[in-house]
């Protein structure tokens, strides 16, 4: 229909499948993003890390580029587990600058121009509505941390052969699963800050606060009462124990402490609470924030 | 295969043309223990509905009901024959709302916005940036389609809410105080466009306002709510149709005598104030025959027109009585 036929006509062509409509918001979003040249400068930086991993990738395998730098092979780090989580944790904290930037203007700016409704009005749920403002995140952070350090592991297997890949393919999982929870942690931190914050820069500081101030209130009660327990209510400590238990780095006995109590010498052995208390306090987390999001994420709100 | 699909579709859209645009079956709606929809009873046909009453009333709320924003306390109502609690996904695809408050999505054109929307309704993206456009002309923004919609003026901002709410061709089109803000001329503008959907028949439209005029100019039916009750139910058109009209006599006199005389003619009367009384004409009345009753009884005929029920008389009416229904 020409657009010089100015009259009112249903629309009489197949419509979408509903379940991929939520995949709109990202792509309209990327638009928005990818507009600040800072952001996308930024973003291009984050692919150094993995840049320079490939390259160590490759000099392992590389006998003739090893001679020419005049390198031993023995003197490079060696590829392992140990490599990859130091890569993984390295692209982890990019991930976290990016949820940072992406992540607080999400909803607080519909919220901000009552544009609930117009999205809730149209065959779109609340569950598609947050899940597609998630994908802007979750797509982003993909692209800069499991799908090409998945990549890299398989580079790696290719260059080492068989039987590398059959002895490391639990590494492949870790990436997978390590990264998997750490974004979507951030995806569902930022997406809940936003929807009770409005304003991105108060937003973006709340998301940060939520990192940093229970980490320092976690060390206080640590070094107040001997112990590591205070890891439990850090997202940061948390997440750490998580990817060490997935690279299988995690260790139970982090240090110890010499205590004299009534003259007595008492050596306390710092324990970090278990692994399961690592993954329910993350649990939690997602939980907590899920309820904020459906709590706050309507077409409009009721005062009882 | 083909075939019995082609049958479904065939179906739906009997479906939608016989039952009644909006059914409401006992429906209430409460926020925590405060009553807002009280049992609402009916069935509501027309091209064009007109929800009127004074604020407070539950115009908006009953609309935010019917489009599943607030579940409903008691009851149901059913749209198209569909059921909002059931089949709310499948209402949502044939409904469009325009808001009462400003919803825009920020630092986007009118054509992005309008775009966006109707590929959240479902349309493919390419049909969804033609008909984006088509829509921002039809509604006179088609000049201004690639401005931020953060620069726009309060009656463009208006007609570009219109615009999302049309731009998938909804089947029925929900339009909460449209006018609202709106200076004469753009005003005028609005109630053409609403009048031009109404009459293309290929959409009903639900009108909220508290601006009689504005009803009164789009609406065959019209729904006056009171304290989340139904006051009145008034099928405008029919009205209109029946040309129920009657003489406002304004006159100086003993009244009373001479509304005694007419009522010897045959006539209704009511008076209204002092000087004034309405009477409807019996067949067979004409009024040199009031003239001659008049002067019968030495009574001066200072005035005379005929005038018909307005809309304001029927809203004034359902404001003191309040118990109309279906």
């Amino acid at each position: 229909m020409a657009v010089y036929e100015r009259t009112y006509k249903q629309f009489a062509g197949k419509l979408t499948p509903e379940w991929s409509r939520f995949l709109i918001i990202p792509r309209y979003a990327y638009r928005d993003v990818f507009k600040s040249k800072l952001f996308t400068a930024f973003f291009v930086v984050c692919f150094i890390p993995l840049l320079v991993e490939a390259i160590l990738i490759y000099l392992h395998h590389n006998a003739s580029a090893l001679a020419i730098m005049k390198v031993n092979v023995r003197e490079l780090l060696p590829i392992d587990g140990s490599f990859f989580q130091f890569f993984v944790n390295l692209q982890a904290a990019f991930a976290f600058f990016v949820a940072l930037l992406v992540g607080p203007p999400q909803v607080s700016r519909d919220l901000r121009n009552n544009a609930l409704p117009l999205y809730l009005c149209r065959p779109f749920s609340r569950a598609e509505y947050v899940l597609g403002k998630m994908s802007v995140l979750l797509i982003l952070l993909s692209a800069i941390t499991w799908i090409p350090q998945l990549l890299l592991f398989l580079f790696q297997a290719y260059l080492e052969g068989a039987g590398w890949i059959k002895d490391n393919l639990w590494v492949a999982g870790a990436i997978v699963l390590g990264n998997i929870v750490w974004i979507l942690l951030l995806a569902l931190l930022s997406q809940a800050v936003s929807a009770i914050v409005k304003w991105r820069v108060i937003a973006s500081a709340a998301l940060l606060g939520i990192f940093f101030i229970p980490s320092v209130f976690a060390e206080v009660v640590n070094n107040l009462f001997f112990t590591h327990w205070g890891h439990i209510i850090s997202l940061d400590a948390s997440m750490r124990s998580v990817m060490g238990g997935l690279f299988g780095t995690y260790v139970r006995s982090t240090g110890h402490v010499v205590d004299f109590d009534n003259g007595v010498v008492r050596q306390i052995v710092l324990n970090e609470p278990p692994l399961w208390c690592s993954w329910a306090t993350l649990f939690v987390a997602c939980a907590i924030c899920l309820a904020l999001l459906s709590r706050r994420v309507k077409a409009y709100e009721v005062v009882k | 295969m083909v075939a019995e699909l082609a049958q479904e579709e065939e179906l739906f859209a009997q479906s939608l043309t016989l039952a009644p645009v909006i059914s409401l079956d006992g429906l209430s709606v409460h926020f925590g223990e405060r009553p807002i929809l009280n049992n609402l009873q009916g069935e509501l046909r027309g091209r064009a509905i007109g929800l009127l009453g004074p604020n407070g009333a539950g115009k908006t709320t009953l609309i935010h009901t019917l489009l599943g924003f607030h579940p409903a306390s008691f009851g149901t109502a059913r749209i198209f024959g569909r059921d909002i609690t059931t089949d709310a996904n499948q209402i949502k695809t044939l409904v469009g709302y325009m808001p009462e408050r400003d919803s825009f999505i920020a630092k986007m054109s009118a054509v992005h916005f309008v775009r966006l929307m109707a590929e959240l309704s479902g349309l493919p993206s390419d049909a969804a940036l033609e008909r984006a456009h088509e829509a921002l002309f039809y509604v006179g923004l088609g000049e201004a389609r690639y401005r931020k919609l953060d620069t726009y003026s309060l009656g463009m901002k208006q007609l570009a809410k219109l615009a999302q709410a049309i731009v998938h061709g909804p089947r029925l089109i929900f339009l909460d105080e449209p006018t609202n803000g709106l200076d004469p001329p753009a005003r005028v503008r609005m109630i053409r466009l609403i009048r031009e959907i109404r009459d293309s028949g290929q959409a009903n439209i639900v009108l909220s306002s508290h601006l009689l005029r504005d009803v009164e100019e789009c609406c065959e039916e019209i729904l006056i709510l009171r304290d989340g009750h139904i006051a009145v139910y008034c099928n405008l058109e029919e009205e209109r149709k029946a040309n129920r009209k009657f003489l406002v006599l304004e006159t100086r006199g003993d009244q009373n005598k001479f509304a005694g005389a007419l009522a010897g003619l045959g006539c209704e009367y009511a008076i209204t104030t002092d000087h004034r009384l309405k009477i409807v004409l019996q067949h067979g009345v004409e009024i040199r025959d009031l003239y001659r009753v008049a002067s019968e009884q030495q009574v001066q005929i200072r005035r005379l027109s005929y005038k018909r029920d307005s809309l304001e008389d029927i809203f004034l009416k359902a404001m003191e009585n309040g118990n109309g229904g279906l």
